[in-house]
């Protein structure tokens, strides 16, 4: 699949890159989705002898071909927040020159970067490459609740029911976007949502 | 001179009113007719008798209502008032600079006494005496921050400064110009200012950014920001926008001198001794503009300011809608005469209204 070129945006905004292979002892590759194209185009058997994979699927069938890399671990979760807890997990007794790649949708690059930053990874050990789709995780900045894989602007707040369009003011410790109430100055006036970056 | 409380509301009845006293002192910030983002900074070593920069944190007419009004905003939203574990610190700091600035500058209303670490705090104007020690947070009501910010007009955000940026790691904001604390806290300085248009492209936060980590302890800084709110909402948050943008739309041509109101803030940068943090006090001044008219000098100049202010700045403030409303009012206020430098009014020297 090719890959999204977002448009230049505000500084709060993250930007991606591409993965690479860094040397170093230990490898933790944390995927969902179409990340696992990333993790293949930088594969060798030499990486992958200390590489632990981290993937969810999401409906892919990605996972055979990830553990035909014969990665020295490889975990398969069926949610982020299914393995959540194994990520803080490995993160708390990993060694300080643990290189991390992160791969796939922004909700997941962003959770798991803020998990590793709070296991005190500096940023610079971390690596992220977008893959698949652009939908965003989406912060109702009135009821707080959190709308997941967000692709439409504007958009109902799943907690909520508040109309929100879609910010790109962006909190890492978050890991979301900022979603705010459409159509407070004329209630009821919300106009046809469309796909984010349309 | 003593000031007279007064008792008021900022929400429903909106009964806020400015005394000529507090008319005569408002912070107006457009010290020439036109208005552009700058890097506005001074020291903040006091200022004219009696104007809002004289003392180190200003008390006025305001101060009792306004604490009323932050109090049922907590009840409501404690997200308000956050402070990431590393912060407690620059708490205290926080609370001795305003305990020691406060009982110095205003003697007959506060008054501090300390004995080693056994600390003595009155506040007459909102009734509290409470002994504590100090560095010891069980021995008071709320954290240090929240305790003395629930006691002192304007938002607060507290700044950890590391790998040459500042942090905003705490604060207490519940009179802000439509930016949320909860999502912003833990952000880095360009990361906060990321809405703001115009501004990045101008270098103007690289700069700021070089000033505020230059800030030494007993050198406070200042600047005035400033935006425009409709009735005298002091919570204008995008929590709670959902429920106050609607008054944007209740503006006519008959209400709005009494209805529109100019939003100053009078910012200050101070550093904190212990943490090396830095504390940022935001403190927010409405006046209608039926108030401001009063004075020739700002009538001329506020209508060439709103007037020629670049779209993106009135589409970000949020008045893009109701500017030629404005205009309209203002506009009456406009006989074209030239208007003295600086921001003060100068009503002995400048001409009436010709027209
Ligand atoms: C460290 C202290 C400071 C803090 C905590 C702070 C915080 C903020 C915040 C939260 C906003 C709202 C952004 C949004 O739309 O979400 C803002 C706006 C802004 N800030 Fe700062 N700021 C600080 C210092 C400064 C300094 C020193 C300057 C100097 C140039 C500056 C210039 C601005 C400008 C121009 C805006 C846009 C305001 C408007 O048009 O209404 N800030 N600031």
């Amino acid at each position: 699949m090719s890959k999204f070129e977002f448009p230049r945006s505000i500084k709060s905004r993250p930007v991606y890159g591409t993965l690479e292979a860094r040397p170093g002892k230990h490898h933790l590759m944390i995927a969902d989705a179409e990340g696992a194209e990333a993790i293949m185009a930088i594969a060798t058997p030499e990486l992958m002898a200390n590489t632990h994979i981290i993937y969810i699927p999401r409906g892919t069938d990605y996972a055979d071909k990830l553990r035909a890399l014969n990665p020295a671990q490889f975990y398969e979760g069926p949610s982020y927040a299914a393995s959540v807890t194994r990520i803080q997990r490995v993160l708390q007794d990993a060694h300080m020159g643990l290189q991390i790649y992160l791969t796939g949708t922004e909700g997941l690059m962003g959770q798991a970067q803020n998990e590793a930053m709070q296991a005190g990874y500096p940023f610079s050990a971390i690596q992220t490459e977008h893959r698949g789709s652009v939908a965003r995780r989406m912060q109702c900045v009135h009821c707080k609740g959190i709308t997941e894989d967000v692709e439409i602007d504007p958009f109902v707040c799943s907690h909520c029911g508040l109309n929100l369009f879609v910010r790109d003011h962006y909190s890492r410790r978050l890991a979301a976007y900022q979603g705010v109430c459409i159509d407070a100055e004329d209630p009821g006036n919300v106009p046809p949502s469309k796909g984010i970056y349309e | 001179m003593t000031i007279q409380f007064n008792d008021e509301t900022f929400r429903d009845d909106y009964t806020f009113r400015n005394s000529d006293w507090a008319i005569n002192r408002f912070p107006f910030p457009f010290h020439e007719d036109s208005y552009m983002y700058a890097v506005n900074m001074e020291q903040h070593r006091g200022g004219p008798e009696g104007s809002v920069y004289e003392k180190r944190f200003d008390v006025d007419e305001h101060y009792v209502a306004e604490m009323r009004d932050r109090a049922m905003v907590l009840a409501d939203d404690p997200l308000r008032c956050q402070s990431l574990p590393h912060m407690t610190l620059a708490g205290w700091d926080l609370l001795e600079l305003i305990m020691v600035s406060k009982s110095e500058d205003y003697p007959d209303l506060f008054e501090l006494h300390r004995e080693g670490d056994q600390w003595r705090w009155v506040n007459k104007p909102l009734g509290i005496d409470d002994s504590f020690t100090f560095m010891d947070e069980t021995t008071l009501p709320y954290g240090p921050m929240e305790y003395i910010t629930r006691q002192t007009q304007g938002d607060f955000c507290v700044l950890d400064q590391r790998e040459d940026n500042l942090w905003m790691d705490a604060g207490i904001v519940t009179t802000q110009a439509d930016w949320s604390l909860d999502f912003d806290i833990g952000m880095n300085f360009f990361e906060w200012h990321a809405p703001v248009p115009l501004a990045h492209e101008k270098g103007i936060f690289v700069r700021a950014l070089k000033f505020l980590l230059n800030i030494q302890q007993g050198a406070p800084a200042r600047r005035l920001n400033w935006t425009m709110t409709v009735n005298p909402l002091l919570d204008t948050s995008p929590e709670n926008y959902h429920k106050w943008g609607v008054q944007k739309t209740t503006l006519t041509p008959e209400n709005i001198g009494q209805k529109q109101h100019l939003r100053v803030e009078l910012q200050t940068f101070f550093r904190l001794p212990r943490s090396n943090a830095l504390v940022f006090p935001i403190r927010c001044y409405l006046c209608s503009f039926q108030d401001l008219m009063t004075k020739p000098k700002w009538g001329r100049r506020l209508h060439r300011v709103i007037r020629d202010l670049p779209e993106e700045l009135a589409t970000y403030k949020g008045f893009i809608d109701n500017r030629p409303m404005m205009l309209d009012y203002l506009s009456q206020f406009d006989d074209g005469l030239p208007t003295s430098p600086g921001v003060f009014p100068d009503v002995e020297t400048e001409p009436p209204l010709q027209k």
